[in-house]
């Protein structure tokens, strides 16, 4: 099921309003490329969100319909569910900079804006 | 029903071990001999709104109903929600089904704009939430519904490709049937060429607008191993689902019916050997205003009389014009329109595509269930659409009617040659024409039998009166002058009875002049016979005469003798009685 990896501070129901980040990686199983994202994100929180994130890992292989709701059909994926909208990040999160993107934490491009 | 016969006749399956799963579409297992390949991935590709969904969900349904066999519908584009209640109208209740275990509705929105896609994936957890969805209900049949949408949203093509041929394989390995729809794009089958991984069957759905009206057409462009329709077959989209009409499927296998029909017209019913059989397929062609709608009413009031169901759908008019018209003529329609028996129907040609009208031709006969139908004026449906396209319709109307059993009659309008605009009359069993002829200033109706089969029919033409007593049909005059009717036919009928008084006349005087003469030469013969009779009478008294002389001569001569003693005179020695003596006294 599913596992808090880490979560620093605000655990309780007040987390969603003092600006953590929640995040939900779904995965099958213990894939190289899930183990991949599941490093790769906690190293981009790690940098960028130190002790305001809260990483769920949901194992589909256990239970496929839990990824239902969030409509899952590719592995690895990220939700973020908080803050809103919520976001997808599909893949094993090999590319930081798109990582980041989808995460809201850094402008697209600057070149872009 | 068409389908439910047809499949043993058109199946054509050349691969014995090939197994087929009914899709339950009607028309399409027929085109397929049978269903789409069992336990293998079917590729339905057409652009949007051509009815891919709605044929996924009638092999789905169908399959549940009428193979029990359970399935998976993973719809890609709608929610759950919206599938369900999309075909509600059509008499799927998803939701039901679904309660009771049959049917598992997985919907996956895909939206490009919230995915953001970096790195490495695979659909893993498509594969184990479908498999776990085929193991829940036990499913047998799945319809993917469009898995294309997946391109383009995870940034990665080429892995989304490899995971859908991997899908593919993953199906066809666990033995379910499958349907994956695609949509087309230009030349391409499928936008993104997911056909590569289909090898067994590929079905192409189509809408094309021809003169602002749109038809829809199925093809089989692939069925590996087993023999297939290869037109393009309409179908429709109706109230009912998905029909698909093989023209072929007018199959000749109908039943055959003895008992003749009244067609209301007595003398028309004798000109047929007894009225139209039950269940056959006539057809009426004549000009604009020939009295078309009128046979096809008598016929349609006729069937109401026995108290049987009919039908009277109109191409041309409206139901009111109809039936004040037919009024006119003496046929009260409205009370069967009011005692429920007759359904007056009309569809104005323009309003939809040809498919649209068969199918509601076809929705209408099978909630009525008429004995008789009459379609009027279906030459009248070409003025939205090619002539072609109408005659493959009518006669998909035809076998549809033909297939139920229904007798049925239509009208159309012929360009006055023994041919029909809409060329259907080869597949009709009786072919009346109704032809106008022109004389003396005057237009009138001639009807004349141009084929009926099983029947010896009358080859001569009648004439068709129409008055506000109705329908009568009249011997024509056909004398040196040709054929005449109306005025001419009544004036020629005159001149015949005047002649015939004239000669009656003459022959009288003439048989009075023989009597008389017979009588005058009688009277002569008389006279003549009475002459006869004097001067053999006369002659007799000669004789007499003459005998009494030559006698009392010689009794003279005798009585002299005797007074002379004389010997006998030598003309008396006969008359002596013995000759001895005669001789010697002759010789004294």
């Amino acid at each position: 099921m599913s596992q808090p990896l880490r979560g620093d501070d605000g655990t309780g129901n007040a987390a969603d309003s003092d600006g953590t980040w929640d995040l939900r990686l779904y995965v099958t199983d213990r894939s190289p490329k899930c183990l991949r994202a599941i490093e790769n994100l906690r190293r981009a929180c790690e940098e960028h969100l130190a002790g305001r994130y809260r990483i769920e890992v949901v194992d589909l292989l256990e239970d496929p319909r839990l990824g239902a709701g969030d409509q899952i059909l590719a592995v690895p994926t990220v939700v973020r569910k908080l803050p809103s909208p919520m976001r997808k990040i599909v893949g094993d999160l090999s590319d930081t900079d798109r990582l980041l993107v989808g995460l809201d934490l850094r402008p697209p491009r600057p070149t872009a804006t | 029903m068409a389908s439910d016969v047809l499949p043993n006749s058109v199946d054509t399956d050349i691969g014995p071990g090939l197994d087929k799963a009914p899709t339950g579409v009607r028309g399409l297992d027929q085109i397929t001999g049978g269903g789409i390949p069992r336990g293998r991935v079917t590729l339905v590709a057409g652009s949007a709104g051509t009815g891919k969904t709605l044929l996924g969900l009638e092999f789905l349904v169908g399959g549940i109903r009428e193979q029990g066999e359970p399935g998976v519908l993973v719809t890609f584009e709608e929610s759950a929600a919206k599938v369900s209640a999309n075909v509600r109208s059509l008499g799927f209740d998803l939701d039901a089904l679904q309660r009771d275990g049959l049917l598992a509705v997985l919907s996956f929105q895909v939206d490009p704009a919230e995915i953001v896609a970096t790195g490495e994936f695979d659909f893993e957890p498509l594969f184990l939430i479908l498999g776990d969805a085929i193991a829940r209900v036990g499913a047998q049949r799945i319809v993917l519904d469009t898995v294309e949408v997946l391109f383009g949203a995870f940034g990665d093509d080429s892995t989304v490709r490899g995971e859908i041929g991997r899908l593919a394989r993953w199906l066809e390995d666990r033995g379910v049937t499958a349907i994956v729809t695609g949509e087309r794009a230009g030349k391409m089958l499928t936008r993104h060429g997911i056909e590569e991984f289909v090898s067994d069957c590929v079905i192409v759905l189509d809408q094309r607008v021809r003169e602002e009206i749109a038809t829809r057409h199925l093809q089989v462009i692939k069925y590996r191993g087993s023999a297939h329709g290869t037109n393009e077959y309409p179908f429709l989209i109706s109230a009912r689902g998905f029909t698909v009409l093989p023209v072929t499927s007018m199959g000749l296998d109908y039943h055959v019916s003895e008992e003749r029909i009244p067609t209301g017209i007595a003398r028309l019913d004798h000109m047929l050997g007894g009225g139209l059989f039950r269940g056959s397929t006539g057809l009426v062609t004549g000009m604009a205003g020939t009295g078309k709608t009128s046979l096809g009413a008598y016929l349609v009031d006729a069937a109401c009389s026995r108290g049987e169901q009919a039908v009277l759908a109109l191409y041309e008019e409206s139901p009111e014009q109809v039936l004040r018209n037919m009024r006119s003529i003496g046929l009260d329609l409205r009370r069967w329109v009011d005692a429920g028996l007759l359904r007056v129907w009309a569809s104005r040609p323009s309003a939809y595509g040809l498919e649209t009208h068969l199918a509601e031709l076809a929705q209408l006969v099978d909630e009525v269930t008429p004995s008789v139908t009459v379609l009027d004026g279906i030459t009248g449906l070409t003025h939205g659409a090619s002539a072609p396209a109408v005659t493959s319709m009518v006669s998909r109307q035809l076998g549809l009617l033909k297939d139920r059993g229904i007798t049925t009659l239509a009208t159309g309008l012929s360009d006055g040659a023994e041919t029909s605009t809409v060329s259907v009359s080869s597949m009709v069993d009786t072919w009346l024409q109704l032809r106008n002829t022109e004389q003396g200033g005057e237009r009138n109706r001639l009807l004349s039998v141009l084929k009926s089969r099983g029947t010896a029919h009358s080859n001569q033409a009648r004439e068709f009166v129409l008055s506000d007593q109705g329908i009568e049909l009249v011997d024509v005059y056909v004398g040196a002058e040709g054929v005449l009717t109306g005025s001419a036919r009544m004036g020629q009928e005159a001149a015949t009875r005047d002649a015939e008084v004239r000669q009656a006349d003459g022959l009288n005087r003439h048989r009075r002049e023989l009597r008389r003469s017979i009588a005058e030469r009688e009277a002569h013969l008389a006279a003549v016979q009475d002459q006869l009779s004097a001067e053999q009478a006369e002659i007799d008294q000669l004789d007499r005469r003459e005998r009494h002389q030559v006698a009392d001569s010689r009794a003279d001569r005798m009585a002299m003798g005797r007074q002379r003693w004389a010997d006998a005179a030598p003309g008396d020695r006969g008359q002596r009685d013995d000759g001895g003596q005669r001789t010697d006294g002759g010789q004294r």
